[in-house]
């Protein structure tokens, strides 16, 4: 198993004639996604070349889902026109909706998050590279030659984080890895995927990767501690930054005593999360972490 | 981007809010035409993008147009949480008979909005959470329905506040909505003598991803006054943050960028505290152009002494990394003058480390792991 994405997801790319949408369409067909169409509106009936599959193209996601059945969109679109693709897969009824697009205003973010809390549809993102289960599929933009298939789940707020963490236990291999995204309002939670993982079979322990600004990490220790049984490392990203300094992310500031890497550390810590100062301490505790379950 | 009080409040005025603009002031002297014209007795006010200036002595109260001059002249100059003042706001002194505490902000815990209004207004919120929790309401907003007429009176009842005060609120949450902003504070919202209720204080943060929508927005930036490297990379185009240190960092994904400022802090211990130079990511695409713009930004600090290149390629491929530092260095010439760490994994990895080794440019050194070049970039800060 794994989670939110497997082998069975048949996946649409809204944006997918859009130079980005192409590039990662193929990457993700090459990773053995079954995509199953694109979206571009006023492009409905043509067809994408890939490598090894033509892909079709619809006008709306209510077309592409009357035709393929598609249950996941991943989006390229846009930020100016992210929101309105986004409502349009909810009202499709598509239940997963991955949005890669960096630079929403959040404003629409909220809009289209209560829409989609309305529908019951899962958004992951937006700002967020998307998730891999690898060996099963791959729904945005993480690359799929970095780890294999194995049993540790991973959620992070960042992309390159996220990668840097699959190479460092790539020897282990991972049911799902989820990139989650660092705008201030997002669609799924480190809560979210932990309890998802939780609940995976095939998930043997859990990865969890935070950085500073907002109390995410924090509400995620207090979830762990009522609902978490398996094994999870911790490791956040921005001890040293000052305060009053945005890195990157628009959530990525430290305000007052609010939002240090080292409360999150604290709080994690406090719940059983081991946190590892660097990724490749981190990932020394995972394999630690890995180790004991085998002893057991 | 945080705006400044009277920017704030020019926004406020665009939607109905009541407010008193008053006048700004860059220089002393000017203060006391702007008393004059404002019928003598003002408040001069400290204009930064920080909190607390009533505590710092920022905002002071003037009986007269020459006493407005002398106030303008202590607070003008003066620093405040490491913000220089450039400007006062000249306002009139209003007669204050309440004082409440208001605002609107996203709630990223709930993902939707959150109202927070109390009648304990004018000191700082945090204190009034800590000694009269009680004495704040805080009402969630759902985005799909907004603040309309009955929300209003939901939250005016749950503050306290007098039931006329409903519809600046509605005006209030105008401002947050039309104008893309993340934060609409007001502290002091007053009732005034007269009954009448006033904004006398604003915190606006606008969202810079929505600033598309926005092109007056713009005319906010107040660029002269951020650092000159940080408005130079601003220029470029450039995420990059002056920080204290001497190691350059370049990298790719905030996160990443983040945990490599960490790891060279980390590794600088054991090299005198040696500590990183700047954040900058230069995110997806490293193209020789991009690279050259970091590079010569980074070198432009004096404070920088080596600098340490961290890139995971994912959908940035490592041989255009390398290409790019090959290109930035030729381009920059004698510019290029501190020792280059990098460190390259990830997509098309053995060419990029490839074209660096036949490249063999006397500044680059190439380390396998992040750590490992953490430690070299922090001992080649050392020693020079």
């Amino acid at each position: 198993m794994a989670i939110f994405l497997t082998e069975k997801s048949r996946v649409v790319v809204q944006g997918m004639t859009g130079a980005e949408g192409q590039k990662h369409t193929s990457r993700m067909l090459a990773a053995g996604t079954d995509i199953v169409g694109g979206v571009t509106p006023g492009k409905g009936g043509q067809s994408v070349d890939f490598a090894k599959r033509s892909i079709p193209v619809y006008d709306s996601c209510a077309d592409a889902v009357k035709s393929t059945g598609a249950d996941v969109s991943v989006v390229f679109v846009p930020p100016r026109f992210t929101k309105g693709a986004v409502i349009e897969a909810i009202d499709a009824g598509i239940p997963l909706v991955v949005v890669i697009t960096e630079g929403v205003p959040v404003h629409d973010t909220a809009a289209f998050f209560a829409h989609a809390q309305a529908a019951g549809t899962r958004i992951i993102g937006p700002n967020s590279p998307g998730l891999i289960s690898p060996g099963r599929a791959n729904a945005g933009i993480i690359p799929a030659d970095i780890a294999g298939p194995g049993r540790i789940g991973l959620v992070s707020k960042s992309g390159t984080l996220t990668y840097q963490m699959m190479y460092e236990l790539r020897e282990y291999g991972f049911t799902t890895a989820i990139g989650i995204g660092g705008d201030p309002i997002i669609g799924t939670t480190h809560i979210d995927a932990l309890r998802a993982f939780q609940d995976d079979p095939d998930t043997d322990a859990i990865v969890m990767i935070g950085e500073i600004g907002g109390d995410a990490e924090e509400r995620a220790a207090a979830f762990i501690q009522d609902n978490v049984t398996k094994p999870v490392v911790g490791y956040v990203a921005g001890f040293t930054a000052p305060e009053g300094k945005t890195m990157g992310h628009a959530g990525a500031i430290v305000s007052g005593s609010s939002g240090t890497a080292a409360a999150k550390q604290e709080a994690l810590e406090a719940v059983g999360v081991k946190v590892g100062k660097t990724p490749s301490e981190a990932a020394r505790l995972m394999r630690e972490a890995l180790e004991q379950l085998l002893v057991h | 981007m945080d705006l400044m009080e009277y920017q704030a409040k020019e926004l406020f005025a665009r939607h109905d809010v009541p407010v008193t603009l008053g006048r700004v002031v860059e220089d002393a002297a000017d203060a006391a035409g702007a008393a004059e014209a404002l019928g003598g007795r003002v408040v001069v006010k400290a204009q930064v993008k920080a909190g607390g200036r009533g505590k710092a002595g920022g905002v002071k109260l003037a009986a007269t147009p020459a006493d407005a001059t002398d106030r303008a002249r202590d607070i003008l100059g003066m620093d405040i949480k490491g913000h220089t003042v450039r400007r006062v706001l000249v306002a009139p002194a209003a007669d204050i008979a309440e004082e409440y505490y208001f605002s609107f902000l996203v709630d990223r815990a709930n993902r939707n909005y959150l109202c927070i209004a109390s009648t304990e207004g004018g000191v700082e919120i945090e204190e009034v959470a800590h000694t009269n929790p009680d004495a704040i309401a805080k009402v969630s907003i759902d985005p799909a329905t907004g603040v309309d007429e009955a929300k209003a009176a939901e939250i005016v009842a749950a503050a306290g506040f007098p039931a006329e005060a409903a519809s600046v609120v509605q005006k209030l949450w105008a401002v947050f909505i039309a104008e893309d902003a993340s934060l609409v504070e007001v502290n002091p919202l007053v009732k005034l003598a007269d009954g009448s209720l006033e904004a006398l204080d604003g915190k606006v943060t606008l969202d810079e991803n929505a600033a598309y929508r926005h092109p007056d927005h713009a005319a906010f930036d107040g660029k002269a006054a951020a650092d000159p490297l940080e408005a130079a990379a601003q220029e470029k185009g450039l995420n990059y943050v002056k920080l204290d240190g001497s190691v350059g960092i370049i990298g790719n994904g905030a996160g990443l960028v983040m945990s490599t400022l960490d790891v060279v802090a980390y590794a600088g211990e054991a090299h005198g505290g040696v500590k990183p130079a700047n954040f900058l990511d230069i995110g997806g695409g490293a193209s020789a152009e991009v690279m050259a713009n970091g590079l010569s930004i980074i070198l432009g600090d004096p404070q920088v002494r080596s600098v340490f290149v961290n890139v995971f390629g994912g959908i940035t491929a490592c041989d255009a990394v390398s290409n790019g530092i090959v290109q930035a260095l030729a381009l920059l010439g004698d510019q290029a003058n501190k020792p280059l760490v990098v460190r390259l994994d990830g997509n098309n990895v053995d060419e990029g480390r490839r074209i660096l080794a036949r490249a063999n440019h006397p500044l680059v050194t190439v380390v396998d792991t992040m750590d490992g070049a953490a430690d070299r970039a922090a001992e080649l800060a050392a020693q020079a």
